[in-house]
């Protein structure tokens, strides 16, 4: 059995100096914005804004980029190919979400009793959550495709 | 002043710090889920506990509740926007976040987190 999860350093040369500006930007602009508004309208408000997805908004368009750049050099448009790539980073940020519905649960459930013990149980529950989510759609997939193979003469195409 | 540069390089860096890690790891859709990752509520509660105190950082971690799940909606939106409207990704995760700012403020109106 192949291992579902691999490192692929080769990406960070797709990457240019200036698109890791831009979320060094986005991430220190967003941390600004939260502060800003937690001072101006309370910590409540502001916790919203724990969640905002400013980030993603900056990554899917860099895959995005990437997988066109990647498809023009091969003399395709590669348009539908990047919006492919984008909407499988929305499909894992999905799942990266109830991950952080677990951290904002489990940071809020400790922070009364000890403020490393927060961020460390929050964190863990983040991963694993995020983590277990994403074997179990994975799962789901491959048992949903191999029950349509059976029912087809034809095999489909593996499209994902 | 001093607050909000500091707000800034630690947001940036934590930030930058997930975005590599999602970079380098295959295949896409687990990548993914280190564009949904806490670096930004990480980087603010751990400025609000030193600033304000932890029961500042409990109430923000309180209404984060909130805009995870409004985080969810953003997601499936997103997805559906690309795949079946098949717009790019900007317009798409613009749009994504106008929802997301709806569903965020609705459910914190609805829940009460207002009074």
């Amino acid at each position: 059995m192949t291992m579902p999860v691999r490192l692929s350093l080769s990406s960070l040369r797709e990457g240019r100096w200036y698109e890791y500006c831009v979320r060094f930007v986005l991430g220190g602009a967003a941390t600004v914005l939260t502060g800003a508004i937690s001072n101006a309208f309370g910590a409540s408000v502001g916790g919203l804004f724990l969640a905002l997805p400013a980030i993603f908004c900056a990554s899917a368009t860099l895959i995005e980029k990437h997988e066109i750049r990647r498809k023009r050099e091969s003399g395709l448009s590669g348009r539908r190919r990047g919006q492919e790539a984008a909407a499988l980073d929305a499909a894992g940020a999905v799942l990266g979400a109830v991950g952080m519905l677990a951290f904002a649960v489990v940071f809020r459930t400790l922070i009364d009793r000890s403020v490393l013990g927060a961020f460390v149980g929050a964190s863990l529950a983040w991963i694993v959550v995020s983590v277990a989510a994403w074997f179990v759609r994975r799962n789901f997939r491959f048992l949903r495709r191999s029950q349509n193979n059976q029912g087809d003469e034809v095999p489909r195409r593996n499209i994902s | 002043m001093n607050e909000y540069v500091i707000r800034f390089l630690v947001g940036g860096a934590v930030v930058s710090a997930f975005a590599v890690l999602g970079d380098i790891l295959r295949p896409k859709s687990f990548a993914g889920l280190f564009g949904a990752a806490p670096s930004v509520a990480l980087a603010t509660l751990a400025i609000a506990v030193v600033q304000h105190g932890a029961v500042y950082a409990a109430t923000q971690s309180s209404t984060m509740i909130v805009g995870a799940v409004a985080l969810v909606f953003y997601g499936v939106i997103v997805c559906h926007l690309l795949m079946r409207a098949r717009l790019r990704a900007l317009p798409a995760t613009a749009l994504g976040t106008a929802a997301w700012i709806l569903a965020a403020f609705g459910l914190w109106a609805v829940g009460g987190w207002h009074a």
